[in-house]
């Protein structure tokens, strides 16, 4: 192949990258693929919680990750963000294969989440709960922080400001101070949100966000997952078992089903698909 | 007044000292059990090891000069010169940081998620092995450290009381510098965690393991500063004990004190640990001198426990513990 051949399809390429950048009807920007998951098998001893799965996540977009009970949902969740590490498989990241992390190592690289069954700091305040989350963007000496001294108490300010600012848009002015083993669970939920947004993530993974709510706070919820990723373009990864909650929240739809991949899509053609209606409501064995 | 009253005045002060002096090991022990839940029997024996690592250093003592002798035949046992004492103290200092570092790599790491009670057991080994350690590399003799503190009864309060009440007060000098070590240590402490990034991470990593990870805080990395931080504790204790009462293996046994003072001042309270202290400190030489006649014999061995286990009774987590609700 000649230098120019070469050019020509470097430059073929960039602009099929480029036709991949697009911009929702409501005007969200969506890039190309910043996460991707490629032909990942995760094993439990002899289970197979995650059986050669493979898809990307798009910059800017909503994911929704879908399936019954025991789908592996929390497990490819778990794999993304480090607690899990699959046998096989690899994980790309903005262009590159990651090489095994521990969680802590991934929340550096930007990828902030939150739990199934909330992991928040019982015995802090909210502000101090959320302010963790600003603790990989801290740089200030320890000595300088602990007299307060110049930089660091500047420092502390900018941090406490970008805090509050994502207290407000949740709207969680009120139990700004108050214990958060105190709360209810529903705004439990809303401060482990604040926690992960506060650290200005590359990309948010929400485990079940809206388990265990009523419908005023489902709704609640899912205005501010809308909301953040419409302000700041949060490229966002979900897990629901509402599938009314996933179809309108969501861009892009994974159907799990006992460690597979069943259906792969938007919303509405993976509502239509033959293996997820299947999967979500019984397969009648007579016609077999 | 009669002069009873001020003697029991005196005794009361003495105690309130001799608390600061229970209440600098019992830091050492919450601190480590607020970042892991880990019970650290070790701390009274590592109060130990850094006090003969500093006499040791401080005296230029060779470290396993008999093992070496047994081994090459050699009779060396000095290098021959005096460390300075502040150096001797940095030194020691990176010692206790390398037994962390330690500690994590070869303990802790393949305990993680492990019951507390292993966690408990490992450390009690931990203990042995620091006593056997300090043992063969500084020999088994009991010591002097002389760091440059004052000892000995103030003259200047024992003069100004005499004075004003016409009673001569006893407070030891060094007592007094102990109570100014401690409190520097617990203002420096909460300093420390409420206002640096690295206090931030430790107290996240003390209520919540998984949510610590998932802000992007190192576990192993805490869990070396805390050790770290507790080897400094220690060493304070070990110098402030050692200066008083000579460095010797009987120096471990403080740990045990330690003990009613966390039950009483609560297991993960740093202020706890202080007011603990100085409870236990106070009532057992005042309990002393009243009851002391009537019971005879030195009530000093047992008023703590009796008292440790009073509260364990009434107010299991202490008084400034967290409580335990169970959620059903």
């Amino acid at each position: 192949m000649s230098i120019s051949d070469a050019r020509a399809l470097q430059v073929q390429q960039m602009e099929s990258a480029d036709a991949d950048i697009f911009t929702t009807p409501d005007g969200r920007r969506i890039g190309g693929p910043i996460l991707e998951m490629r032909n990942i098998t995760l094993r439990f001893g002899g289970v197979v919680a995650i059986k050669d799965i493979s898809f990307d996540i798009r910059e800017g977009e909503i994911r929704a990750i879908i399936g019954p009970n025991g789908a592996g949902k929390s497990s490819m969740l778990n794999v993304i963000s480090g607690f899990y590490h699959p046998q096989e498989g690899e994980v790309w990241y903005r262009g590159m294969r990651r090489a095994r992390m521990r969680p802590y190592e991934v929340a550096r690289e930007g990828i902030a989440r939150t739990f199934q069954n909330i992991a928040l700091f019982e015995g802090m305040s909210v502000l101090d709960n959320i302010m963790t989350g600003r603790l990989n963007h801290m740089k200030a000496s320890i000595l300088a922080q602990a007299v307060w001294w110049g930089p660091a108490a500047r420092e502390e300010a900018e941090h406490r400001e970008k805090v509050e600012k994502v207290i407000d848009f949740l709207e969680i002015q009120h139990i700004r101070k108050t214990p958060v083993a105190r709360l209810p669970y529903g705004l439990k939920k809303r401060v482990e949100l604040a926690r992960a947004l506060a650290a200005e993530p590359k990309i948010l993974l929400l485990d079940e966000p809206m388990a265990g709510m009523n419908v005023e706070e489902k709704e609640d919820m899912s205005r501010f997952i809308l909301d953040v990723n419409d302000e700041f373009g949060t490229t966002t990864v979900l897990i629901e078992h509402d599938m009314g909650v996933v179809m309108d929240l969501s861009d892009r739809v994974v159907v799990m089903d006992y460690g597979k991949k069943i259906g792969d899509g938007p919303p509405e053609e993976v509502r239509n698909n033959q293996a997820v209606i299947d999967a979500y409501l019984g397969v009648s064995h007579d016609d077999a | 007044m009669p002069i009873e009253v001020f003697f029991a005045i005196e005794v009361a002060i003495n105690g309130l000292m001799a608390g600061v002096m229970y209440a600098l090991v019992a830091l050492g022990f919450v601190l480590i059990f607020k970042a892991s839940g880990i019970f650290n029997f070790a701390q009274g024996v590592m109060a130990l090891f850094a006090a003969l690592t500093l006499v040791g250093l401080q005296t230029g003592q060779i470290p396993f000069a008999h093992l070496i002798n047994a081994i090459f035949g050699t009779r060396m046992h000095h290098f021959g010169w005096d460390l300075p004492t502040i150096v001797a103290i940095i030194g020691t200092m990176a010692v206790m940081v390398l037994l962390a570092f330690l500690v994590e790599r070869l303990v802790l790491k393949h305990l993680v998620n492990q019951e507390p009670i292993i966690l408990f057991m490992a450390t009690i080994g931990l203990a042995y092995l620091l006593e056997g350690l300090g043992d063969v590399m500084w020999g088994a003799e009991v010591k002097q450290l002389d760091v440059g503190l004052p000892q000995g009864a103030s003259v200047w309060i024992g003069d100004t009381t005499y004075a004003l009440f016409g009673y001569d007060f006893f407070i030891d000098k060094l007592a007094l510098w102990a109570a100014g070590i401690a409190a520097v240590l617990v203002i420096g402490l909460t300093l420390f965690s409420q206002y640096t990034r690295q206090g931030r991470a430790l107290r996240a990593v003390a209520d919540d393991h998984q949510a610590a990870l998932s802000v992007g805080i190192s576990l192993r990395a805490i869990w070396v500063l805390t050790w770290s931080i507790a080897g400094f504790v220690a060493l304070v204790a070990g110098i402030m004990w050692g200066a008083s009462s000579g460095v010797q293996f009987s120096l471990s046994l403080i740990a045990l004190k330690a003990l009613p003072v966390l039950i009483l001042g609560g297991f993960t309270s740093i202020p706890g640990a202080i007011v603990g202290g100085l409870i236990i400190g106070v009532g057992e030489k005042l309990f002393d001198f009243f009851f002391q006649p009537i019971v005879g014999g030195a009530t000093e061995n047992w008023f703590a426990y009796m008292l440790a286990l009073v509260f364990l009774l009434f107010r299991p987590q202490g008084l400034f513990g967290e409580k335990i609700i169970e959620r059903v």
